[in-house]
């Protein structure tokens, strides 16, 4: 079918504002299924790190050695010396079951994601670097202009720039497949199948260990993204990640 | 209405009917090959099921890693230990010489062993890890009878699907599937570390389970019952751990 017959079918029907397309139906689905998940991965995460706020380096570790690390919080369980005289509520029960499923979740649309982006050109067009952006000034002047908060033009908004495309690649290709490795690599039934897994990270208690930095990485990037949505305009931003465009037709700007 | 809604709508429609019959068939399929665990409904069974099926199909067969001797955690790891009450501390004092472990459900031969006679079977000595689900491990040297051995004893019947196990502790008992049940990493463990087991870690008996997590290790144990039917018993979800939150599988 050709477009002309849609555009004119559609500019019979509304008045001829033909919003830019800015997200397309998979990314902006995918993109909140991620944010449910990883909001209920948070929030389980914390009330199963709070059952044993102590971290280790190594295979093994529990309250007998010493620790890498611990949490200055009170736990949930009597067993761990916290130093508080109290001991915090369990959770760990619901929050094990939704750990796993939100995990579960995420994974799926996320792989469903990366073969799109492949697929569609998503991640040619939109995250991949231009050639032409790929040097060391195009790299600092981006980097300038984001601590100097420049608002981007209109016609810079409408595709990912330079740091945005760095930040995105990133977190999707290195820090969401190191999570999701960290976390099989502390499951027993998945290191009794790929124990190299395990030992090159140098074991169970040091994937535990590695894991919570990557989610830590992970929540510092959700800041960082909703600040500049802020930044950029909440409501337009949101509006574009759930209809699809932000409102702005070609011909008004 | 335009073409392309209709175009858009039959795609949608085929697409959904394409998905809820393919739902049904894997879980079908699912059912009839036993990878739905019996805590499998409700809101969370999706994920539940979903590993547990991914590990039957993957790690049907696969060992748990064992390490060297040097490896074994220092010191060793000893839990505080929960009143037990005035029987046990007759048992103990007695040095579980009347401990027993009955053996029953689908079985040809139900039986009850001693101590003395579990530790005269064949024996199983692995240096494993043990994590519990709080994020804390240890690795200990494990010696015991391979319940496959038990089992073997006692003739399990061939409708057999799983074994249930009790504790000297009432409200503590859980259920393996005939493939963690079967498996020669699986110990009715007697012994830690070259020494008999300390009360601490679950002596006299513990069944021990290193592909699962520590709470699926249910310490103290006097019974094992094979069955083809979880609904029996409990609240029907396969162990004490889902009916106080816990998922019954522990593969994780």
């Amino acid at each position: 079918m050709p477009d002309s017959a849609w555009v004119a079918d559609s500019a019979a029907a509304v008045p001829a504002r033909t919003a830019v397309a800015r997200h397309s139906a998979l990314v902006r689905v995918t993109h909140w299924i991620t944010t449910v998940c990883f909001l209920a991965l948070l929030v389980s995460g914390i009330e199963i790190v709070i059952s044993h706020p102590r971290f280790y380096w190594g295979e093994a570790g529990n309250v007998l050695t010493p620790p890498l690390f611990k949490l200055p919080i009170p736990a949930s369980r009597a067993s761990v010396p916290t130093g508080y005289g109290y001991v915090l509520p369990d959770q760990n029960g619901w929050s094990r079951y939704l750990h796993f499923q939100s995990a579960w979740l995420v994974v799926l649309s996320g792989l469903l994601y990366v073969i799109y982006s492949f697929f569609s050109g998503h991640l040619r067009k939109d995250l991949l670097p231009g050639e032409a952006d790929l040097s060391w000034r195009r790299f600092s002047s981006a980097i300038a202009d984001h601590l100097r908060f420049k608002r981007p033009t209109e016609e810079e908004a409408r595709s990912y720039n330079l740091l945005q495309r760095l930040t995105y690649l990133f977190v999707i290709f290195a820090l969401f497949p190191l999570v999701i490795w960290t976390g099989l690599a502390m499951s027993p039934a998945f290191a009794s199948v790929f124990p190299a897994a395990v030992s090159v990270l140098g074991g169970q208690q040091s994937a535990r260990t590695i894991h919570f930095f990557v989610s830590l990485l992970l929540f510092a990037f959700l800041l960082v993204h909703v600040m500049m949505i802020w930044f950029a305009g909440f409501k337009k931003c949101t509006r574009a990640m759930i209809v699809g465009n932000s409102g702005q037709d070609k011909e008004s700007r | 209405m335009s073409e392309i809604s209709r175009r858009k709508l039959i795609t949608t429609g085929i697409a959904a009917a394409a998905g809820v019959s393919g739902l049904a068939v894997s879980k079908n399929l699912a059912e009839r090959h036993g990878l739905i665990p019996p805590d499998g409904g409700g809101f969370y069974g999706p994920g539940e099921t979903l590993t547990y099926a991914a590990q039957r199909i993957l790690a049907k067969h696969s060992m748990a890693r064992e390490f060297s001797p040097s490896e074994i955690s220092k010191p060793p790891f000893a839990n505080p230990v929960d009143p037990l009450g005035a029987a046990f501390k007759r048992l103990r004092e007695g040095r579980f010489a009347d401990w027993r472990l009955a053996v029953d459900g689908m079985v040809a031969r139900p039986a009850s062993f001693s101590l003395a006679e579990l530790k005269s079977q064949p024996s199983r000595t692995q240096i494993t890890h043990l994590a519990c689900e709080e994020g804390w491990s240890y690795i200990a040297q494990w010696t015991g009878v391979p319940l496959a051995h038990v089992l073997d004893l006692v003739g399990v019947l061939p409708q057999a699907k799983f074994v249930v196990y009790f504790s000297f502790q009432h409200d503590w008992w859980d259920s393996l599937d005939m493939a963690e049940a079967l498996h020669p990493q699986t110990l009715v463990a007697y012994g830690m570390n070259g020494g008999d087991l300390p009360v601490g870690n679950g002596g006299p008996l513990r069944l021990r389970v290193p592909r699962q997590l520590g709470y699926k290790n249910v310490k103290f144990i006097t019974r094992l019952t094979v069955t083809d039917d979880l609904k029996q018993f409990g609240q029907g979800l396969g162990s004490a751990s889902p009916e106080g939150g816990y998922a019954w599988y522990a593969g994780v």
